[in-house]
């Protein structure tokens, strides 16, 4: 169900009050948010093609793995998008140093998952797409294929998946909101 | 991660951590609920241990809990590897539905109130009262969900007696809270607008197996000023 922000719908709200965010899953009229416990979730409750590993200590390090992402590499890649001058060098550079480390969890794998794709892939994978649009439009080098060759090649294979290929959003149609977005971020930057 | 170089006997368990860290003590708490055996390691925040710096080189933090060797880092990943590898006395709840809210309410903890609560502590003046306004506005949200599950049969999120996974990420509260609001020089605890946070935190002290661990609030006063005092006068010095 496509939502508009910012006028979110009634149900939005009241299947998500404490955050007013999408995505949102329902399930037999229950509501969940946050994607990562979403995922979790769908995992629980439709057993089959894991996306999860059965052994406990693997599990640990996707989770692990996730939470890095999410908290050393995304905020770093929406700063050196939003921000300008120095703030944006060092932003960027944070980034591409986190995506090296981040690297190292594909431990010469195909993908996280191993021959197929796993929870860590599904966690990260959109960080490829994000990153490749919006070097472009924020003028700076966020996926560096010389210093993370594997974890680049893995984005492009990931990316090229039939199964995500059916997800993905069309791609004019982000490139033009994700400019848009930008020229707000950089008035709103002007001004302060 | 990087496997443990410690060559470990089938099934030993080892926690390397800080006395005063409060994600140090949901991992014991998790332990101790399921009644494992495991060896403390009480590491120096000055001089860590090359143990520690090779469980976890990524972060260089604690608490690092080592299992057959094998490191795991991040304290709620800990807690549900220890769920997971231990099925006696679960912590998450088994239905998958409650199982996610049970993780959901942990998120909004970590962000809504355990992060706005460690960077108050660590500002001053306007940035200080900018944290210290999210945090009430935390502390209000874990207020609506404590009036909501908690009464009089249901003293804790764990459902009835027992504590689950949602009172060990909150637990940390118990001291630690009005340990940061002594040492940074504010209020967010209020009885009158929480009382039924206040009862879960006078229930939760009085667990039997988590009592003894609280560390007192003045241990955890001096040595939280000390470190406030050392944050804030290295932001000065820049």
């Amino acid at each position: 169900m496509e939502e508009h922000l910012p006028d979110k719908s009634p149900m939005l709200l009241q299947y998500n009050p404490v955050h007013k965010k999408i995505p949102v899953l329902v399930h037999k009229g229950k509501p969940l948010a946050e994607s990562l416990v979403i995922i979790e979730y769908i995992d629980e409750v439709w057993k089959h093609n894991p996306l999860l590993p059965q052994d406990p200590y693997h599990r640990a390090k996707a989770r692990f793995w996730a939470k890095f992402a999410d908290e050393k590499c995304v905020p770093a890649m929406f700063r050196a998008f939003s921000k300008v001058g120095e703030e944006q060098v060092q932003a960027a550079k944070e980034l591409r140093e986190n995506l090296k480390t981040l690297e190292s969890a594909l431990e010469g794998k195909q993908y996280f998952g191993g021959e197929t794709i796993g929870f860590l892939d599904i966690a990260v994978g959109w960080i490829g797409c994000w990153a490749r649009m919006n070097e472009e439009v924020a003028g700076v080098n966020m996926i560096d294929a010389e210093m993370i060759p594997l974890l680049s090649l893995w984005f492009q294979k990931f990316l090229e998946l039939p199964i995500i290929q059916e997800c993905l959003p069309p791609q004019d149609k982000l490139l033009a909101h994700n400019k848009e977005f930008h020229k707000m971020l950089m008035m709103a930057a002007a001004l302060t | 991660m990087a496997s443990g170089s410690v060559a470990d006997q089938e099934g030993q368990v080892m926690l390397l951590g800080f006395w005063f860290s409060p994600f140090v003590k949901r991992v014991e708490w998790a332990l101790k609920f399921k009644g494992i055996e495991y060896d403390y390691v009480e590491e120096d925040l000055t001089n860590k241990s090359t143990l520690l710096l090779t469980s976890n080189p990524i972060h260089k933090k604690v608490p690092v809990l080592i299992h057959n060797g094998n490191p795991i880092a991040e304290s709620l990943v800990i807690i549900e590897y220890i769920d997971e590898t231990w099925k006696q006395n679960p912590i998450l709840p088994q239905d998958p539905y409650e199982r996610a809210m049970a993780r959901f309410w942990a998120n909004i903890i970590e962000q809504k109130v355990r992060e706005p609560a460690r960077e108050a502590l660590f500002s001053q003046g306007e940035q200080q009262e900018k944290k210290v306004k999210e945090l009430k506005e935390g502390m209000e949200v874990v207020e609506g969900e404590a009036k909501a599950k908690l009464n009089d049969k249901t003293l804790f999120f764990g459902g009835g007696n027992g504590v689950g996974y949602v009172d060990i990420v909150l637990g940390w509260t118990c001291n630690w809270m009005e340990t940061i609001e002594e040492v940074g020089g504010f209020k967010v605890l209020d009885p009158k607008s929480q009382p039924q946070f206040h009862k879960w935190m006078a229930n939760f002290r009085e667990v039997p197996f988590i009592k003894p661990t609280l560390e007192p609030k003045e241990k955890l006063v001096e040595f939280f000023r000390m470190v406030r005092q050392d944050r804030l006068g290295l932001v000065a010095n820049k």
